[in-house]
């Protein structure tokens, strides 16, 4: 993993100290809400429905043992014994203190961990695939490239004031975890014809009101080129995106109403100005100092143990359905990938208290070599376990809840935090997923259902992801009560697609009851093995829309 | 009646009698015509310039059953508190 450097620290401690002289003089009166706002938000402080929020960076979905239980302590002193983990793969305390905050930043410094620009017109936190460093498809680890945009794009004197946040997602496996095509940048490490790794860059994804899949506007890009290129691609939305229209302010916008080939030619435009720029050069010695904290683990030399596993998996069937669920294979001989689940029946997704914290760190260290991920559908994983340890940690996950054999399935939802905590939403998001969870126990018949993700938005701001679900819930409010409209047919792969509407609205007790009618129909139509998403890009629609609504477009579903 | 958020830590508070605030509903000042109201509204906007509280706001407020309950359902929820991880009140 990343460790700060001397810079690093005395930065993060220098923001902690200003944060606290700022906070003093706003509780004093010195300084207004109006002024004092901007500045709470850059350092990842917002004020919700009930409380302060503070969003806490978990740099590229990396988080060690020992930052999990400061997370811990921080959730137990300071919050109100829980955390939840977001799909941006940070964390977020709902119940902070404003005269505490600079007491947690702090407690976040010391290991190394800190909250800025996790909100605010900046450029967020840099995501990645969680399984980065370790999937058997990975062409190249992102997790150096994510450290080097994290270093050039913290408290960048030109970017600190944009017209609207900006992500930026990097991944480096053909197969996209990190929903790369829905960000204002997503970069994919590719080879180019002659076997040069190097960066497809994608510009202009999104979700919110108004969804959007990145374009490409360069097949491939130079390693050495990456932040003069990126630099460019920011000072043309710094310069030319909307600061009128709050809508309107993402790079999404400008990228699309100018095309994507305008787009680009002014960002080639820029990029010869630029690209030479002693500044922006990415020195080899640089990158080779940040890729020696990603290299390998001292991972044992163990032979393969697929024989011994599959032996206990034949030998007990509630672990067969867990390996083949949760566990992923891992490119180094005798190690596994394990997912766990925060998606276990009736939790909120992305929950975690204290003390599965707490233990989670033990595992982790027993375990994983004492490190972890935080994926962005909200569940953490285990990179490093020995195959022959599968079964013992198992045991130990089920009794932390933390072994449901879900993951890809429908029960592995995405929820935001919705009208419970969110001063944004309309309609809550959290109970939605309960009752889906709670709807859908049997462990068979969800593995036969196979791949299908559920994404649930309490608004059109969309941080459930719902445009990109498989299936999509988007809550509304209608007359003062909750509503919740679905769509079908969305993908945050390397296949991205935003999802068809399929209908009015419903309400919340009839989303079960409509999810259920989906999967039926889905089940009817299938093709050998096909996905839910391939059957319905294959027949569209319509067939669903009349599992759920009836052949009278007017009729309401059952209600449960 | 007046809701808010406490300066220091956040929490919802709804404007009493006496001026100061209260975290329970039933201990809040109601107004009982529009002129009240801005009066109430007024005494927070006060409040907020000294620094009591953040975005103070009227809400309205209906009887159910002997107990106070705010109309809108998002002002209902800011009311209660989340409607979900009630097993992890402070």
């Amino acid at each position: 993993m990343y460790r700060y450097d001397e810079f690093d620290h005395t930065l993060v401690a220098e923001r902690v100290a200003t944060f606290r002289r700022q906070v003093a003089r706003r509780l004093t009166g010195d300084l207004t809400e109006d002024q004092f706002k901007p500045l709470r938000l850059m350092n990842g402080l917002y004020l919700q429905l009930h409380a302060y929020m503070l969003r806490v960076n978990i740099p590229y979905g990396c988080l060690s043992s020992r930052q999990l239980r400061q997370l811990a302590f921080i959730a137990r002193r300071y919050d109100r014994n829980f955390g939840h983990f977001t799909t941006r793969q940070n964390i977020q305390y709902n119940w902070i203190k404003l005269d505490e905050t600079p007491d947690v930043l702090a407690a976040l410094a010391a290991v190394e961990m800190n909250a800025m620009q996790s909100s605010g017109n900046c450029v967020r936190n840099i995501t990645a695939d969680q399984f980065a460093g370790r999937a058997q498809d990975e062409i190249e680890d992102p997790r150096p490239w994510c450290e080097l945009i994290r270093q050039w794009s913290i408290l960048h004197p030109e970017f600190s004031y944009l017209p609207r946040k900006f992500k930026i997602a990097v991944s480096g496996a053909p197969q996209d975890r990190a929903a790369v095509k829905l960000h204002d940048v997503g970069l994919y490490l590719r080879p180019n014809a002659a076997g040069v790794i190097g960066f497809e860059v994608i510009v202009g994804g999104g979700q919110g009101r108004l969804p959007y899949v990145g374009h490409t506007i360069r097949e491939w890009l130079a390693k050495e080129d990456l932040l003069s290129y990126l630099e460019a691609i920011l000072r043309i939305y710094n310069l030319g995106g909307r600061r009128d229209n709050l809508q309107k302010a993402r790079i999404k916008v400008q990228v699309n109403a100018l095309g994507a080939e305008e787009f680009r030619r002014l960002v080639d435009e820029e990029w010869e100005q630029i690209r030479f720029t002693p500044q922006l050069a990415v020195p080899r010695a640089e990158i080779e100092r940040i890729t020696a904290y990603f290299a390998d683990p001292a991972w044992e030399q163990i032979p393969d143990a697929a024989a011994l596993v599959a032996a206990q998996r034949s030998a007990d069937p509630a672990f067969e359905v867990w390996n083949r669920a949760n566990v992923v294979a891992h490119r180094t001989p005798g190690y596994a990938i394990v997912n766990l689940s925060l998606k276990a029946p009736g939790i909120a997704p992305g929950d975690l208290t204290a003390d599965q914290m707490d233990k989670v760190a033990e595992l982790a260290d027993r375990f994983s070599l004492g490190e972890l991920r935080v994926s962005h559908r909200q569940n953490l994983v285990f990179p490093d376990v020995r195959q022959v340890d599968l079964q013992a940690l198992w045991q130990d996950l089920q009794s932390l809840s933390l072994a449901t054999p879900n993951i890809g399935s429908l029960t592995d939802i995405i929820a935001c935090p919705g009208l419970d905590f969110c001063a944004l939403a309309n309609a809550r998001a959290i109970p939605v997923a309960q009752d889906i969870g709670r709807h859908f126990t049997d462990v068979a018949a969800l593995q036969d259902i196979g791949e299908l993700t559920i994404n649930i938005s309490g608004c059109m701001n969309a941080c459930g992801h719902h445009h990109v679900g498989h299936i999509g819930i988007l809550g509304v409010e209608k007359n003062g009560l909750e509503f919740y409209q679905l769509t079908l047919g969305g993908s945050s792969g390397e296949d991205a697609s935003l999802g068809d509407r399929l209908g009015r609205s419903i309400s919340a007790a009839e989303v079960p009851v409509a999810i259920e009618a989906i999967v039926t129909r889905y089940k009817a139509l299938r093709e050998g093995d096909e996905r839910f998403l391939d059957t319905y890009r294959r027949v569209g629609l319509e067939p669903f829309k009349e599992a759920v609504y009836g052949k009278t477009p007017q009729r309401r579903p059952a209600v449960a | 009646m007046v809701l808010a958020n406490r300066l220091a830590d956040g929490q919802v508070v709804f404007l009493a009698a006496d001026g100061g605030w209260v975290g329970d509903i039933a201990r809040g000042a109601v107004a009982g015509d529009p002129v009240a109201a801005q009066r109430l509204l007024a005494d927070a906007q006060l409040a907020e310039s000294r620094n009591a509280v953040v975005e103070p706001y009227l809400i309205d407020i209906r009887d159910e059953g002997g107990r106070r309950q705010p109309v809108s359902f998002r002002e209902a929820i800011r009311a209660a508190g989340p409607t979900v991880r009630t097993d992890l009140e402070d």
